[in-house]
């Protein structure tokens, strides 16, 4: 443990709840190192997570930290930065708390684009309660509730978030860790919503169900099947089909949701109701 | 505040609400509280507060919650079906201690029922809507003018106990439009909540000696951590059965230790009444006309309100119930209060619920036939 | 240029013996242990690339450059 884990993290929360080689130990390490690189003040950053695995994090963080109900890290989030702007909030999802059951609330956050850095671990299955099969688990894997193999065809999280209006969309993976904490900073820094979706594994639940024995398997599928922009641009869609992208895929420059009602603010208080 | 106004009971928990120093709301639209979204959209931003329409009521529940983390004081408004689906959430303000006022218009249900007819169906709801053993406090105006003064009280018990509020609006309430002559009486003060004591270290579910613990907003400089699972004084998950026990019971503690403070309810001819109404609400307009009636035409009838309905006034009820040749319970359900006062009364005197289920007010003919029939 | 010297430690408590580091260090300085606990076995290998120091998910390695003189 170096220095910029006993800065940000409780130490005496510590050693961590997940299982041995869980993705998600690797992806709190890339997002101290880009909260160190940013320079927030502890004080000014918000963590605000959901329920499973993902969840847990907001414990160990030393911020202000906030450990909502299921699917809700966004909502409650969002009351957070309206609130009090000057702090900068992350909020930590799991896939089926970002897709299923808070689905609703990760399209109207990008469609508000409001100034927040969403990051998404992807592990494509429900961890906590033992292995279900969740929105992004692809066709044909096994998870406890799918022990025929799922037929249910899955979410592309960056391409949902794309659709809705989000601002800045990055894809990241949990072996590709210096790059990860690049792309948090790069998120964070951006003013609008921003969506790190973090290909991540599951060794327990959903490796061993699914012929990736051990973490090692699950990196390196993780390090074979992820291609950088730069190079996915000069590869066919044959040569992309099993794979998957990682780095930047969309920035947009359009208002912050924040920075609009604020500015309504000043207007109406001057007697400007708009309708001229 | 202007000394007389044409008020709507919707409008006016609005203004109750900013008197006491709301600055954010967060809500989606429903009948029959849509007013309160409207005219909290209007008159924020006038205020520099921050009006939210949310994605889903559950959505506006959490965004409350995380406002209210902040040391912001926030509130939603919703009805029925919305109450059902803010329940989760309002469970978590609960065990997280963390204030905000909640208006529940009731209309006609279960399911979408009759969105825009009556109903007092969500007073079991209001209670015991989101599960486990939780504090909560739940108020009933009767007028715009209560609906004022209520919800301007309902913000500052949140704040000055962390515990959840619930206004218990009705759509009759909710619409009626009324004149109001505001007194001083009505003015409403503003309390906010206790604040960590500086150059102690701070524990932000500390068992301190009042039950409640102070509370330090994000971004104040205390950084902690807020769960909704169980936890210990530091604010981290516990399974310790033990400290379980002691926090869950100094938490649901707070509502014995500070229920004189929070009951109230109102006294009509009460004590040399011969037959007692309990109602509240609009029902309890109808019933103050049975009381006038009755009187004029000699005979001696009482009416006591619940303004606070939760914690539930029995040792009032009680007291004013025993002897009496019979208690009469109109509500708008088929029996939820009733339930309550058979408790509280335990036997001291005979009671007669009067149930309306069809949308429209209990009248006060309809009450006075009842007692004629008793009498 | 002198090649650079780098001081590995393994904290063996806080190890989940996953077999990340030892998998992924590009040089091969790990081995396992008896309870497939890594163990800093060619330290003299170490490039200082810091992989096993970003990949741990719990945080037992420390990398530190070993001065000179």
């Amino acid at each position: 443990m170096d220095a910029t884990h006993k800065k940000y993290l409780r130490m005496n929360k510590l050693p961590h709840i997940w299982c041995p080689g869980c993705g998600d130990g690797t992806i709190m390490g890339s997002f101290i190192r880009a909260i160190d690189r940013l320079g927030y003040d502890k004080d000014d950053v918000a963590a605000v997570s959901g329920i499973g695995c993902s969840g847990r994090i907001t414990g160990y963080l030393d911020f202000n930290t906030l450990h909502t109900t299921h699917g809700r890290a966004l909502a409650f989030a969002t009351g957070v930065k309206m609130a009090k702007p000057r702090l900068k909030v992350f909020v930590f999802m799991g896939d089926g708390d970002a897709t299923a059951i808070g689905g609703n609330h990760l399209i109207h956050s990008c469609r508000r684009n409001i100034d927040i850095t969403a990051i998404i671990f992807n592990n494509n299955i429900y961890g906590m309660t033992g292995g279900q099969y969740s929105p992004t688990t692809p066709r044909d894997k096994y998870a406890t509730t799918a022990p025929y193999g799922t037929t249910d065809p899955h979410f592309d999280i960056a391409k949902l978030c794309i659709g809705a209006g989000a601002s800045y969309v990055a894809r990241g993976t949990s072996y590709h860790a210096k790059m990860l904490t690049d792309l948090i900073v790069a998120g964070a820094e951006h003013k609008g919503f921003s969506v790190i979706e973090i290909i991540t594994h599951c060794p327990v639940n959903f490796g061993r169900r699914n012929e990736l024995e051990t973490p090692v398997d699950m990196l390196l599928w993780q390090k074979d099947h992820a291609v950088r922009m730069a190079k996915a641009e000069k590869m066919t869609a044959d040569e992309l089909a099993d794979r998957f992208i990682i780095g930047e895929l969309h920035k947009a420059d359009i208002p912050e949701y924040v920075e609009e009602y604020d500015r309504l603010i000043e207007r109406v208080q001057r007697g400007d109701t708009g309708r001229g | 505040m202007a000394n007389a106004k044409l008020l709507q009971g919707n409008e006016a928990c609005v203004f109750g609400a900013l008197a006491a120093g709301v600055r954010f709301f967060a809500g989606y639209p429903i009948t029959p509280s849509t007013e309160i979204a409207n005219i909290f959209a209007r008159e924020l931003p006038k205020l520099g507060g921050k009006f939210m329409q949310m994605e889903d009521e559950i959505a506006s529940m959490g965004a409350v919650i995380g406002a209210s983390c902040t040391g912001v004081k926030a509130i939603t408004a919703t009805s029925g079906p919305g109450f059902s689906l803010k329940q989760e959430n309002i469970g978590f303000a609960a065990e997280a201690e963390i204030p905000c006022v909640i208006i529940d218009v009731m209309r006609y249900g279960p399911s979408t029922g009759l969105p825009t007819k009556s109903s007092q169906g969500d007073f079991m709801q209001a209670r015991w809507g989101t599960h486990g053993d939780h504090a909560i406090i739940v108020i009933a105006p009767y007028t715009a003018r209560e609906a004022y003064r209520e919800t301007g009280r309902a913000v500052n018990m949140s704040e000055r106990y962390r515990i959840p509020v619930i206004i218990l609006m009705d759509e009759i309430l909710g619409h009626l439009r009324e004149r109001v002559e505001f007194k001083e009486e009505d003015v409403v003060t503003v309390v906010d909540r206790k604040g960590p004591a500086p150059g102690v270290p701070y524990l932000p579910f500390e068992d301190t000696d009042d039950l409640i613990p102070p509370f330090a907003g994000f971004g104040d400089g205390y950084r902690y951590h807020i769960t909704g699972l169980i936890h210990d004084k530091t604010g981290f998950p516990t399974n310790d059965p033990e400290t379980i026990n002691q926090v869950m019971r100094r938490m649901n503690g707070k509502l014995d230790r500070y229920r004189d403070e929070i009951v109230k309810v109102k006294y009509v001819d009460v004590d040399d009444a011969d037959i007692l109404i309990i109602a509240f609400g609009s029902v309890a307009r109808a019933a103050e006309e049975v009381v006038r009636s009755m009187k004029k035409a000699g005979k001696r009838v009482g009416l006591l309100r619940p303004v606070t309905l939760w914690p539930f006034p029995d040792k009032e009820i009680r007291k004013a119930a025993s002897g009496k040749k019979a208690v009469i319970v109109p509500e708008m359900n088929l029996g939820q209060m009733v339930r309550e006062v058979e408790r509280a009364v335990a036997g001291e005197a005979p009671i007669y619920p009067l149930n309306k289920i069809d949308g429209e007010l209990i009248t006060p003919h309809e009450i006075s036939d009842l007692i004629k029939e008793i009498l | 240029m002198a090649k650079k010297n780098f001081g590995i430690t393994v904290d063996r408590k806080i190890c989940k013996s996953c077999g990340i580091c030892v998998a992924f260090c590009p040089v091969s300085v790990f081995t396992t242990d008896h309870d497939d606990k890594a163990v800093v076995t060619y330290p003299e290998k170490c490039t200082g690339c810091r992989q096993c120091e970003l990949l741990c998910p719990d945080y037992c390695i420390d990398v530190e450059e070993i001065a000179h003189g």
